[in-house]
This record gives C-alpha cells, sequence and structure tokens, in this order.
C-alpha cells in the first residue's frame, strides 16, 4: 500500500460524526486511520508525507449520484475512463451512473461490464439499473438480478415511466431487492416537443415550452404511489418551486422521499437560453428565478436531500445544431463545487450542509459507503480551496465532451486534493 | 458598427433586433424604391456583382419569388436551393451546408426554415449577410416590415393605430414579427384567438390579448386575420375548422366592427371561407395583394441596405 498521507491543519468537516473543527487527518492504508482536532501526536504520523491543508476543507469524499457516463455504447460522448477522471477533477469519489446507455443497462450482464471497466477509473462507479426491459416502460427489467449484479437503485431516467401501475410496481418489487425507485418525473403529453421551459422567452424566440405542471404533476402523482406503497421513492434533478413544495409536504406527511436537483437549476434560468444557447438546453428545462429561489430553499431547509450533476456528455456536432435538434444535457462534474461553493457564500448553505447535500446524504440514500470520515472507513476524502479563483475554460475540462454553460465564468472553491480508497486521483 | 450608418445591421434575423429608427430607414429606402418596379426596364445596377443564395429549406412560393424578383431589379446575380435537391436531404447538417455556401463568397443568403433560430445560428458560421425569410416559429422580419408599409402607405402614419391580429398567435412567425414592429413604431396591438393558440407572455412581445375577435376587431384601424395551420389539428386546439370559422374567422359582421376604413390583410396563403370570409378578403377594404407588391420593395430596400454600403 502506498504511503501514509497526513492531511495536515485543515477545517474537517464531517456532518456523520457531527465534526466541525480544525485538525489533521491521517490516510493509512487506504483508510482514514485518525482524525485528529488540533494536531496529530507525531508518534503517529511519523513516515506520512504531509499535506498541507491549512485553509482548506477536509471532507468526505463528494459523491454524485446521478451521471450519465455513456459506456457502453457512447464512447464518443464519454467513458468510465472519462467520466471518473472528471468526477475526480471535480473532487468527486464516487458517481452514480444511469442506465439509458447503448445497450440500456437492464441487465446483469450490462451492470457487470458497466463494474469491469469501472476498476480502471479514477472514482467509485455505482451502476443505477433500468426500472423497464430495454426502457420501453412497458415490463419490469429484472431488478433482482441486476441487484445482485450490483445496481444500487433502478430508474428510466432520461424518459418517464408513464405507466403508472408499472411505476406502482418497480416501487413494490424494488423494495423487495432493498432498490430505491428514483423518478424522472415528467407527463410526456404536456411536455412532448418541448424545448425550453414555457413562458415569455419561450414565445419570443418561437420555441416550444416545457410548462412546469409537466413535472410537477408526475411529481406528485410518484408522491402519492410512494404514500400508498410505504415504499421510499428519490425524485430526480427537481427544478420547480411547486415540486420541491410537493416534495416539502410529502415529507412533512411521513413520506419516504428523497429528492435531488441540480446546479444548473439553482445557478441559472431560462434567460441562459437566449440567442439559441444550446449549451444551455436540457430536460427538465431551466426555469425562472422565482423557481433557482425555491430549489435554494429546498435545498437549505432539508426539502431536496442532494446536489447531483445530471452530468450529460454530449459531443459539439450534438449541440452545434438548429435549437429544436440539440441534445438536451450539460457536463457538470467539474463546476459542481464550484457552484454549490457560491451557495455558502451566498449565505444559503452552511459548509456543513453543502458536505451533506453532496457526500453523506446520497451516500445514504444509495445505501453505499463514503459520506463519512470515521476512522477505518475508507479513504474517500476531498479537500477543498474554497477560496480558489479560476476562470472555467475548456483546458479545465477532463470530461469527452464540453458541453457546459459555464465556460468562460469566473468561479471560486474547487477540490485540490481527491483521495479514493487513499488513492490520489486529483491533485492541484 | 459606425452609428452613422443609416443602417448598421449586417443581417437581418428578427425585428427585435432592429430600432424604431432602423425600421424607418428600410421603410423609406424601400418607398424610394417601389417605382423601381413601375418601370418598362425594371432593373437598377445597385447591386451588381453581388451573390445572393435562396436557401429555402421549406416550400414556398411568394417569399421565395418575391426575394428573387428583388435581387434581380437590384441587377445581383440569384440562386436557388430548395429543400428536396440539397445535401441536407441526403443528411448534411445546417452547419456543414452554410459552410460550403460561405466558400462559395456569397453576400448574401437568405434562409427559410423549420427551426427557429436557425437563421441566428447560419449568421453565427458564416461571414455572408443572412436574412431570416422565416425560421420556425420565431419571425418572419420582412413580411412585419412589408405590412409596416402597407398600413404606412394607407394610412400615412402607424402611431397611434389599433392593430388587430386574430387567429393563431402562437405558430406565427408572422404574428411574432408584426406584433414586434408595430409596437416598436407605437401602434397598438390587440391579439384574439382561442386560448389555445395565445402563447404566454405575448403581452411582453407588446401585444395586448382581447379575449372576444369583435372586441379586438371594434374601432380597429387594421384587422389581419392569420393563417390556421391545419397541420397542426392532431394538438386538440380548437374542435374543428367550422367551430374555428364560427368563433374566429373574420367574417363580414366581424370586419363591419372595425373603422369603416379600416385596412384588412393577411399574410397568406388563405384558407378561404376558415380564417377569413372569402367576401372580406376580396373585398375593397383588403390590401392583401398591395402586401405583396410591397414585399418585393422591401427586400430590395433590405438587399440593398445590407449590401449596397460600398
Amino acid at each position: 500500500m502506498s504511503q501514509a498521507l497526513l492531511l495536515a491543519g485543515g477545517r474537517i468537516i464531517d456532518p456523520a460524526n457531527n465534526l466541525d473543527v480544525q485538525g489533521d487527518v491521517l490516510i493509512e492504508g487506504g483508510l482514514v486511520a485518525g482524525v485528529f482536532p488540533g494536531r496529530a501526536p507525531a508518534a503517529r504520523t511519523a513516515g506520512a508525507e504531509i499535506v498541507d491543508a491549512a485553509g482548506k476543507w477536509i471532507v468526505p469524499g463528494l459523491i454524485d449520484m446521478h451521471v450519465h457516463l455513456r459506456e457502453p455504447g457512447e464512447e464518443y460522448k464519454e467513458t468510465i475512463v472519462t467520466g471518473t477522471k472528471a468526477a475526480a477533477a471535480g473532487g468527486f469519489t464516487a458517481v452514480a451512473c444511469m442506465p439509458n446507455t447503448r445497450p440500456v443497462n437492464d441487465s446483469e450482464a450490462v451492470t457487470a461490464l458497466i463494474l469491469a471497466k469501472a476498476r480502471e477509473g479514477s472514482a467509485r462507479v455505482y451502476p443505477v439499473g433500468a426500472i423497464s426491459r430495454g426502457m420501453q416502460g412497458e415490463s419490469l427489467a429484472p431488478l433482482g438480478e441486476m441487484r445482485r449484479a450490483g445496481v444500487v437503485a433502478v430508474t428510466d431516467d432520461g424518459r418517464p415511466v408513464s405507466n403508472s401501475q408499472l411505476m406502482r410496481r418497480a416501487m413494490e418489487y424494488g423494495a423487495n431487492h432493498e432498490l430505491l425507485v428514483i423518478s424522472h418525473a415528467e407527463e410526456l403529453s404536456l411536455s412532448e416537443n418541448g424545448v425550453m421551459n414555457e413562458g415569455p422567452l419561450a414565445t419570443r424566440l418561437g420555441l416550444r415550452g416545457i410548462p412546469r405542471v409537466a413535472e410537477e404533476i408526475m411529481v406528485y402523482r410518484d408522491l402519492a404511489l410512494a404514500r400508498y406503497t410505504g415504499r421510499p421513492l428519490h425524485v430526480a434533478h427537481v427544478s420547480t418551486r411547486e415540486s420541491v413544495d410537493l416534495i416539502r409536504r410529502a415529507k412533512a406527511q411521513g413520506c419516504r422521499v428523497t429528492a435531488e436537483t441540480a446546479p444548473h437549476y439553482f445557478s441559472l434560468t431560462e434567460a441562459a437560453v437566449d440567442r439559441y444557447n444550446t449549451r444551455a438546453k436540457m430536460n427538465p428545462p431551466l426555469r425562472t428565478a422565482d423557481d433557482v429561489a425555491a430549489i435554494r430553499a429546498g435545498l437549505a431547509d432539508g426539502t431536496l436531500d442532494a446536489i447531483a450533476t445530471d452530468h450529460a456528455p454530449h459531443s459539439e456536432s450534438e449541440k452545434e445544431v438548429e435549437f429544436d435538434l440539440a441534445a438536451n444535457g450539460i457536463i457538470g462534474l467539474e463546476t459542481s463545487l464550484p457552484l454549490a461553493l457560491a451557495l455558502v457564500r451566498d449565505g444559503v448553505l452552511t459548509p456543513r450542509r453543502l458536505v451533506e447535500v453532496m457526500s453523506l446524504d446520497p451516500a445514504r440514500i444509495l445505501g453505499v459507503a463514503g459520506g463519512t470520515l470515521s476512522p477505518g472507513a475508507a479513504a474517500d476524502v476531498t479537500v477543498i480551496d474554497p477560496e480558489a479563483r479560476f476562470v472555467f475554460t475548456e483546458a479545465d475540462i477532463h470530461s469527452k465532451s464540453r458541453n457546459s454553460p459555464f465556460l468562460g465564468w469566473e468561479l471560486e472553491g474547487r477540490a485540490v486534493l481527491t483521495l479514493c480508497a487513499g488513492r490520489v486521483t486529483c491533485r492541484r | 458598427m459606425a452609428t452613422d450608418q443609416p443602417f448598421p445591421h449586417k443581417h437581418v434575423l428578427s425585428l427585435a433586433d432592429l430600432s424604431p429608427a432602423d425600421i424607418n430607414v428600410v421603410l423609406q429606402t424601400a418607398s424610394s424604391f417601389k417605382e423601381i418596379s413601375q418601370r418598362a426596364i425594371k432593373k437598377v445596377p445597385a447591386l451588381r456583382g453581388k451573390t445572393v443564395i435562396n436557401l429555402f429549406f421549406e416550400p414556398s412560393t411568394r417569399t421565395r419569388l418575391s426575394f428573387e424578383v428583388a435581387a434581380k431589379r437590384m441587377s445581383a446575380d440569384t440562386f436557388n436551393i430548395s429543400n428536396s435537391g440539397s445535401s441536407t436531404a441526403k443528411g448534411e447538417t445546417l452547419i456543414d451546408t452554410a459552410k460550403n455556401l460561405a466558400a462559395m463568397n456569397p453576400d448574401c443568403i437568405i434562409i427559410r426554415h423549420s427551426r427557429s433560430g436557425s437563421a441566428r445560428l447560419l449568421a453565427n458560421h458564416i461571414n455572408a449577410s443572412v436574412i431570416n425569410a422565416g425560421d420556425g416559429t420565431h419571425e418572419h422580419p420582412s413580411q412585419g416590415l412589408l405590412d409596416l408599409m402597407t398600413v404606412q402607405e394607407k394610412k400615412g402614419r402607424l402611431e397611434g393605430l389599433k392593430v388587430a391580429i386574430i387567429g393563431d398567435i402562437a405558430h406565427s412567425r408572422v404574428a411574432h414579427s408584426d406584433i414586434i414592429g408595430f409596437s416598436k413604431m407605437d401602434a397598438q396591438v390587440c391579439v384574439s384567438g382561442p386560448a389555445t393558440l395565445i402563447p404566454q407572455g405575448i403581452e411582453e412581445m407588446g401585444a395586448t390579448v382581447v379575449p372576444s375577435v369583435r372586441e379586438a376587431v371594434a374601432n380597429a384601424d387594421v384587422v389581419m386575420a392569420l393563417r390556421i395551420q391545419k397541420e397542426r389539428q392532431q394538438d386538440p386546439l380548437f374542435p374543428s375548422l367550422r367551430e374555428y370559422a364560427t368563433f374566429f374567422g373574420i367574417s363580414r359582421s366581424v370586419a363591419d366592427l372595425a373603422k369603416p376604413d379600416a385596412l384588412i390583410m393577411h399574410p397568406g396563403p388563405i384558407n378561404r371561407g376558415v380564417e377569413i370570409d372569402p367576401q372580406v378578403a376580396d373585398g375593397p377594404r383588403s390590401v392583401i395583394l398591395d402586401q405583396v407588391t410591397n414585399g418585393v420593395a422591401v427586400r430590395m430596400a433590405l438587399l440593398y441596405l445590407i449590401m449596397g454600403g460600398d
């Protein structure tokens, strides 16, 4: 095993252990060997490489529970190797990858392939399986077999499960295998052919709108099913105020629901789409300033449990086309942390809350290891310089694709060291 | 670009990009060019040696011909590309098509395309000037300008006029350019039609939404009926063309609510008996054919203003 590592004199933020303190963290043999408020005893640190963490935050490795790694089948957009490199560069030590690959991950075989490729990667990869065979929305995929092969949750992300009975059965049967069902909430009859948020800007641009109710109706349906069946539900990429309110109410009623939003939903409004900017085209679409305020409030008060990027790499040729024809989605792994840190500076999130929504809560929701610096745990650790300023350019990007609306932004705060099981996966 | 130029634009993509002063320059230039089309020899050398490409991805008779006539009367060389024969039919992207055309050094490309924003996309990728001849449900700026010209010619002014636009406001690029254009020139624009065809936020473009067609048309100086696109019938926007004609068509009794000297307009092509009664469309107050005549003058003006500076 590699040399021991002492992260010295940083601000240790570990919500699972109710810790926010200046101190040292010792990494040994791929594990967190010790967390020492103040200074680690010299006897313990002899021979360790010392990393000066003064002015930095030492936090449990960040976990992104919603990414598209495109492998198998669309390796021209991203591979598991490049996607996890981007993850490590963004401070992530684990990602959960969505099943809309080619072929769809609706089988043990595809799950096994992803896990095999992930051994070459720079972050842990937790595959998420499809709810329905081929994501066709008709019959259940082999949830038990996929679980046995290693999936941590199921979803037809990218499209909704329109058939309510199928969604109900997925929740019920998924629970047999302790499989979380993740909802891509979209009522297709309302959203079909839409390409941006419905409203005055869509009217002015002559683009077909996606009304907010297309999301909210489906969030409501899935919350109703979760309540009725008593099974857990996770709502992906929440984008509207009413969705946040529905989830808040469901939680207050004791519903077993968790939810995530993406950095773009608290950082951008639909105005980013103006002049047909396809780098701001995604589904659900960017909404309004009022929605952004509600998303921020939802993250702060615990209604939204996780920040997940929905990292969606696409090649230039899929984005540099007519807006109607452009692919949905943006890359996000390398901008998520700085955008979330902006919420800390804005007073929306405490540093502790940031670590909860980017590490601890995703681990708990998915039921995976990580999210803590407890001694003895695998050394998945991120060291953050919250004040590092940089202009985000294409040269920063480790992903295979460049489709980010944040290119050219001046950002503040980034990971300076990422450790996955004690191995350095990113160092600046 | 220098502000002392009368028309400081390289492209004409949207009336939203033009100031009232820019619009006045176009209208004045178009008025002075109108006479050329009435001469025995209908040609001036203003754009001799310039190359204009008509790149039409959607079927069009009148707009394509109007641009071609306009360019030829200014002595430009014109070339037409239509979708069926083009390489996009073979799977080429719009940008690749554009770059190939640009390699032949045209001075201006006139594009019609079914996707909103395609004219801007083209302009972003080539050096030639681009005129938007209709992009999806976004805008059709030369049609907006020829409508402004027609009304100004007949009424002597635009300011303070009441303009009623009736019908499919949501999917009409003509309506969008007209609403922006007329409101920029301080006319009062009222829109009406089935609520399913009135898009969110149309007020922000300058229109007042009036639920009743009769109220919208009452005392109007201009009444414009928009084409109902029959191909949109799979979206349940209204029950039937018959019901549309009954409740939202410009019948004679509705047209009579406008001012006695009101102008009746339609961007064409007309569905007779659907959005407008044939007797209204062909009646003495109809300026539908004047619109077509002025279309040539406006397009001559646009071509001249963006290419004729040197």
